[in-house]
């Protein structure tokens, strides 16, 4: 047996900041991965799901017979012949005490609510004979009229549920006058009606699907003591909970596994009708069997983000100093009340206000119930729906005054020597210095240059116009204080769990309750417990994604892993130091407050008698020669609720050409600076800032999920759901200023959604600065080439979307 | 995923191909480089009951000199026409519309001859095979017929070839001399084009002599902008003068509407990236 | 069914199959060589990029009849003697990988590329990647990766 190496800290690098390698690579490169679809288990059954392609529609009858008798199929089941067993779909977030909530059954019998909602599951031996026979199964439907439109749902003229009476589900209203933490919004746009300013606007956020890259895909085991689940999911605990909950199973009777997850953007933070079927399945015929989605299913059914209609009022005095914002939302739920469900705008709800001293604010979301498929959280989940919505309003104040938009920004921000500050939404922020980024993001930019130049194309009439593209934000994340959560009616706690044990060989095993997808856990984590415990980087482990392996845990979003789980890590491994001590002081005959403990190694003051903590560990594992009364362990758990939000803050700048002509785009350059306090890693904060970037971006200008007239998800596909390849985008300038966040001993901040928050609002704001001497003050998002030559040669925003796709594969083609 | 059951043949030969498709008829379908074909297989939206794979069919591959014609293997991949050099010479609006059509990955599976047989208006092979006055070589149990690329185009989806016939090569007139672009209007790089232009032209003594354009996504099939032909003819190869042919290109179309756009805008699409096009084989 | 014979990784496999199974479930069904993943139904994501008789196609979009008597490279056959590619070593250096889904038909794909062209312009590497989706990195450290392992630039 060896024992960890320990590190004289004057020799020795520290890991935190340190741009390492990721772990977790080796196997990725090589191949040498576990996707839930890689798993075969003997004996195991394949479901293909019959999907409604009504958008609502009563089921008159489904006649499974000629399934049945298809080759190799073992049973085909609807949701009355699985019946309780089913369980139900859960929304955990029920964000008024009244919201109006349709029970969601992962397989109705009745009636369907969207197009691709499940209504029956074919068993067969292989997965291609479960297609074919799913091909057979013969559903009458009774065509039911659909609530498509957002607007029109919300006017109750058609029901997407009709038993329940109205689409509206929830209305979640902050008022700073009611809470006290402003003035009255009313007020000040009274008086900005009379002798300041008043912008209004409404603006769109088109509903989005969060396109990870690995489809969904479940496969369970019922044989054996404990049911096991492997799941394409980030949050493999709250999936344990919520299946303990609505099937009766004991919790301690089902297993969980997140395997390598392959992307998730919130698109996997969720329950799902797939896995609740696959459960009751496997369960039903004693065999383990697995799901596996197409890319169109996925797009179809997975749960989609963002659509929203934002109505905007913002007062300001004649100087730009804003007086107070109003924020009226109408909110998407789809068919049905999703996990986190109303709670995504709520999220948003104390952002609009984002970097600046507003002294009144409103905010009230009305959610909506439609015929379409379910939203739930996307990148961002509702902050990036805030910063848009401010800082597009920034840019029409500033342009209203004619001035500089980062001018107006500074007049109205919290200057660096204010915090901490309390905002008119009522939080604190604890620290940043939005001064600081700003100028080092204006002159990574070029930004004056680019002004310059800007004023000669107008000038000159280039068919080339140049804009550009301010945002600054800030974000709540590291979800989160738990308090917080329980005063706004979410059905769980923010805290996150972790172990450290110290194996007899030397080695660390952490054990955290975050899941990664992606993210490099595995590096960050073990930099952190490297340098607290003062052992090498390559011996320390990160175990996580199973809930026997890590039993407590409340999974990854939000921005909460590192800021949050890493946080219980370092609090796990005090405790270990504190643990290990007495014993270290036994081995070595010295007194306890004698010893001090520094790179990874307890040592006497003033003599040079010493050991590393490794071999504390090994004596603790012989257990030969331990103090009377100590336990024979020194490993350690701990769980960490945090007191508050922590605030990452940034400012992006983005320069856009625009073609005059055809309305063509082409992004010229993108920079930005974040402050996301101490880094751990830079090269992961890095990926991270250049997938965010690109994500936000995407929405400005690619990305939309489009319905035609009758429900059916036009953009079901990759052909037309349109993702940006390396080939439309560019390479990043990124650069940080460090505020250390104050609610954590690490300093850190979130940084996982800083890019897609900050850069939609920075491109559009680009694109309308390019084109707003020709008359446009708004084009919607995405800014398709179309919407832009629409806005440059007409009225409006551009126009909605035509609802229909190219026909490159239709019946009979093909060569 | 996984497309429904069918059969499989392999033949070696384009006659025993012939003697596959005229035994199994209807319920047979001819498989190129399948870049098209296998995602509508894979989504059902078609289901053969037979696939006839010709890529077993050495004959059909290659790209070869024939006097004032170069000639297409119906089965040479893209990637093998886009670097070659005598189309490069003769018929270069074929390698700038190959560059880029479709990813890599695409090109190296999918076919000169399939591509143009599947026939999607959207497709990058019509409109430049069009500009060029290709003909196609069809093949068939009673012989072989050539086929004007005006008349190969028929509908969506629909060409001149019977089915109970197989395309077997391409011959293009040769434009030796003539300078050639394909000018692609794309949201993203992956997509289909929204518009496309294959333009060449010969130019003399400063003004364009003879110039052919063809334009992709306009209409149920590609089409040839013989307006704008017409217009170019001695003009010099200037932006005005370009400007004004280039408006005739919504002659005739019939432009879809869908996601990426309205017919409108395509038309408009069509007046500035035909110009675009005009200019840049032009060199001007 | 049909027999087919093939080299995949180097090693000598025959297998009846029927018609309709695709390369790619051939070799992840069939062989177990789930390294290759498949990522879409319309083949634009190419998550499934694998060598076939030595340049890159997109195992979705072809049958494994097809491939009867070919050469098959995957993701799995890419290093040699317990050597990274290159390619591999590059996106490891340079963190052109987050979840990783995509990172077997990138890399296949990146290695096609070089291939074909050693010494690749940024411009050229994001159009020679056009084939491929990524939903983590944003690209900027994939392009970076190819960069690197054609012996330009260093990893930013």
């Amino acid at each position: 047996m060896s024992t960890t190496q320990e590190r004289p800290t004057d020799t020795v690098e520290r890991e935190i900041g340190r741009d390492r390698r990721r772990k977790e690579d080796q196997r990725l490169i090589t191949g040498r991965t576990r996707w839930t679809d890689n798993i075969n288990l003997p004996g195991m059954l394949h479901l293909a799901m019959v999907r409604s392609p009504f958008a609502h529609a009563r089921i008159v009858s489904i006649d499974t017979s000629a399934a049945k008798e298809a080759t190799n199929v073992v049973d085909v089941l609807t949701g009355a012949d699985l019946g309780e067993a089913l369980g139900v779909n859960i929304n955990a977030w029920p964000i008024t005490p009244d919201q109006v909530t349709p029970t969601h059954s992962p397989m109705p019998s009745d009636r369907v609510a969207f197009a691709g909602e499940i209504v029956a599951v074919v068993v067969a031996r292989s997965a291609a004979e479960a297609r074919d026979a799913a091909e057979l199964v013969d559903v009458e439907y009774d065509e039911l009229p659909a609530a498509l439109d957002l607007k029109r749902a919300a006017a109750d003229e058609i029901l997407a549920h009709p038993d329940l009476g109205t689409n509206k589900s929830a209305y979640w209203v902050f008022d700073s006058g009611e809470a006290g933490t402003g003035g009255s919004v009313e007020d000040a746009i009274a008086k900005a009606r009379t002798d300041g300013i008043v912008i209004e606007r409404e603006y769109r956020q088109q509903r989005l699907i969060p396109a990870f890259m690995e489809p969904r895909s479940t496969v369970v085991d019922p044989t054996g003591e404990q049911i096991t689940m492997w799941s394409a999911t980030q949050i493999p605990h709250i999936l344990r909970f919520a299946l303990a909950a609505t099937t009766g199973v004991p919790e301690s009777k089902i297993r969980v596994i997140a395997p390598d997850v392959g992307g998730g953007f919130g698109g996997k933070l969720q329950t799902t009708p797939e896995e609740w079927i696959t459960w009751a399945v496997a369960r039903r015929l004693g065999k383990p069997a697995k799901y596996t989605e197409t890319r169109s299913e996925s797009l179809m059914s997975g749960h989609h983000g963002r659509d929203q209609w934002q109505k905007l009022t913002l007062a300001a005095e004649k100087d730009g100093t804003v007086t107070g914002f109003k924020v009226d939302l109408l909110a998407d739920l789809g068919a049905y009340v999703s996990l986190v469900g109303g709670g995504v705008p709520v999220l948003g709800a104390f952002m609009f206000n984002s970097i600046y001293k507003f002294p009144a604010y409103r905010f009230a979301v009305q959610t909506v119930l439609t015929n379409k498929t379910w939203t739930d959280a996307y990148r961002g989940a509702g902050r990036p729906e805030a910063t848009y919505a401010i800082e597009r309003m920034m840019d029409e104040l500033a342009a209203e005054l004619g001035v500089d938009p980062l001018e107006i920004r500074e007049k109205n921000w919290i200057k660096h020597e204010e915090f901490p500050f309390t905002t008119v939404a009522g939080l604190e922020y604890d620290s940043g210095n939005y001064e600081a980024a700003t100028a080092r993001a204006k002159e990574m930019l070029g930004y004056d240059e680019l002004r310059a130049e800007q004023r000669r194309r107008r000038e000159s009439g280039d068919r080339v116009q140049l804009g550009i593209g301010v945002s600054t934000f800030t974000e709540m994340c590291g979800l989160a204080p738990s308090r917080v959560l329980g005063s706004l009616d979410y059905g769980a706690g923010g805290w996150e769990h972790a172990s450290v044990r110290m194996l007899a060989t030397g080695k660390v095993e952490v054990v955290t309750g975050a899941s990664a997808h992606g993210q490099g856990h595995e590096t960050a984590f073990s930099q952190i417990v490297a340098d607290r415990l003062g052992v090498a980087f390559e011996d320390v482990e990160v175990l996580h994604g199973d809930t026997q392996v890590a039993p407590k845990g409340l999974d990854t979003y939000g921005s909460r892993s590192l800021v949050v789980g890493g946080e219980a890590l370092v609090r796990a491994a005090d405790k270990v130091i504190e643990k290990a001590k007495p014993i270290a002081a036994h081995l070595l005959e010295a007194s306890v407050d004698d010893l001090e403990f520094s790179g990874g190694r307890f040592s006497v003051r003033g003599t040079d008698q010493g050991m590393g903590i490794g071999e504390v560990a090994l004596a603790t594992f012989a257990a030969h020669n331990l103090p009377d009364g100590v336990e024979a362990s020194i490993d350690a758990d701990a769980t960490f609720d945090p007191e508050a939000f922590n605030f990452p803050h940034g400012t992006h700048l983005c320069a856009m050409e625009v073609d005059t002509e055809t309305g063509a785009l082409t992004m010229r350059k993108y920079v930005c600076c974040d402050d996301i306090g101490n880094i751990i890693n830079p090269l992961i904060v890095s990926g991270q800032v250049h997938g965010g970037l690109v994500q936000g971006i995407a929405q400005a200008l690619w990305e939309e999920a489009v319905y035609d007239d009758a429900g059916t998800l036009v953009s079901g596909s990759f052909v037309d759901y349109l993702l940006p390849t390396a080939a439309d985008t560019i390479s990043f300038e990124i650069d940080h200023t460090t505020s250390p966040a104050t609610t954590n001993t690490l300093g850190t901040k979130g940084v996982g959604e800083a890019g897609t928050i900050a850069s939609t609002p920075a491109v559009v704001n680009a694109v309308v600065d390019a084109v707003r001497h020709l008359g446009v003050n708004d084009i919607q998002m995405p800014c398709t080439p179309e919407r832009v030559w629409r806005a440059i040669n007409g009225p409006g925003a551009g126009g909605s979307t035509t609802e229909a796709a190219m026909p490159h594969f239709e019946e009979g083609a093909g060569a | 995923m996984i497309p429904a059951q069918f059969d499989y043949l392999a033949p070696t030969s384009v006659e025993d191909a012939l003697a596959a498709l005229a035994e199994h008829g209807d319920d047979a379908k001819i498989i190129a480089g399948g870049q098209s074909l296998l995602p509508v297989l894979r989504m059902r939206l078609n289901a053969p009951e037979m696939i006839i794979d010709l890529g077993r069919i050495d004959s059909l591959r290659g790209v070869r000199d024939d006097g004032d014609a170069i000639v297409i293997g119906a089965m040479t991949p893209h990637a093998v026409v886009g670097s070659d050099p005598l189309v490069a010479e003769h018929a270069a609006v074929i390698s700038k519309a190959v560059e880029h059509l479709a990813d890599a990955q695409i090109r190296h599976r999918g076919t000169f001859g399939g591509a143009l047989a599947h026939a999607d208006p959207a497709g990058d092979l019509g409109a430049p095979a069009l500009a060029l006055g290709a003909e196609f070589v069809i093949q068939g149990s009673g012989g072989t017929r050539r086929v004007a690329a005006d008349d190969f185009f028929v509908d969506l989806f629909e060409t001149a070839i019977g089915e109970d016939e197989i395309l077997t090569e391409v011959r293009i007139p040769k434009h030796t001399g003539w300078g050639a672009h394909y000018e692609k209007f794309v949201r993203v790089a992956h997509q289909w084009p929204i518009v496309a232009v294959a333009a060449t032209v010969r130019v003399d003594g400063g003004a364009i002599a003879e110039a052919r354009i063809g334009l992709t996504n306009m209409g149920s099939t590609p089409l040839r902008a013989r307006g704008v032909e017409e217009a170019l003819v001695g003009q010099p190869v200037t932006e005005d003068a370009v400007r004004a042919a280039a408006a005739r290109a919504t002659e005739g179309t019939n432009p879809p509407s869908d996601l990426n756009g309205d017919a409108d805008y395509r038309r408009h699409l069509a007046t500035v990236i035909t110009r675009r096009a005009v200019l840049a084989a032009a060199g001007g | 069914m049909t027999r087919i014979s093939l080299t995949v990784d180097g090693a000598r496999v025959s297998d009846d199959v029927e018609p309709r199974m695709l390369l790619v479930q051939y070799l992840r069904e069939r062989l177990g060589k789930t390294g290759t993943v498949i990522g879409c139904d319309t083949s634009n994501c190419g998550a499934c990029t694998v060598h076939l008789n030595g340049t890159s196609v997109k195992s979705c979009n072809v049958l494994a009849v097809q491939a009867d008597g070919a050469e098959v490279t995957t993701i799995e056959g890419l290093a040699t003697d317990g050597q990274l590619h290159p390619v591999q070593e590059a996106f490891r250096e340079c963190h052109g990988l987050q979840c990783g889904f995509c990172t077997p038909g990138m890399i296949m794909q990146s290695v096609d590329l070089l291939n074909t062209n050693p010494k690749p312009t940024e411009e050229e590497i994001r159009l020679g990647l056009e084939g491929n989706l990524c939903r983590c990195t944003g690209y900027h450290n994939i392009v970076r990766a190819v960069q690197q392992a054609s012996g330009q630039g260093a990893p930013a």
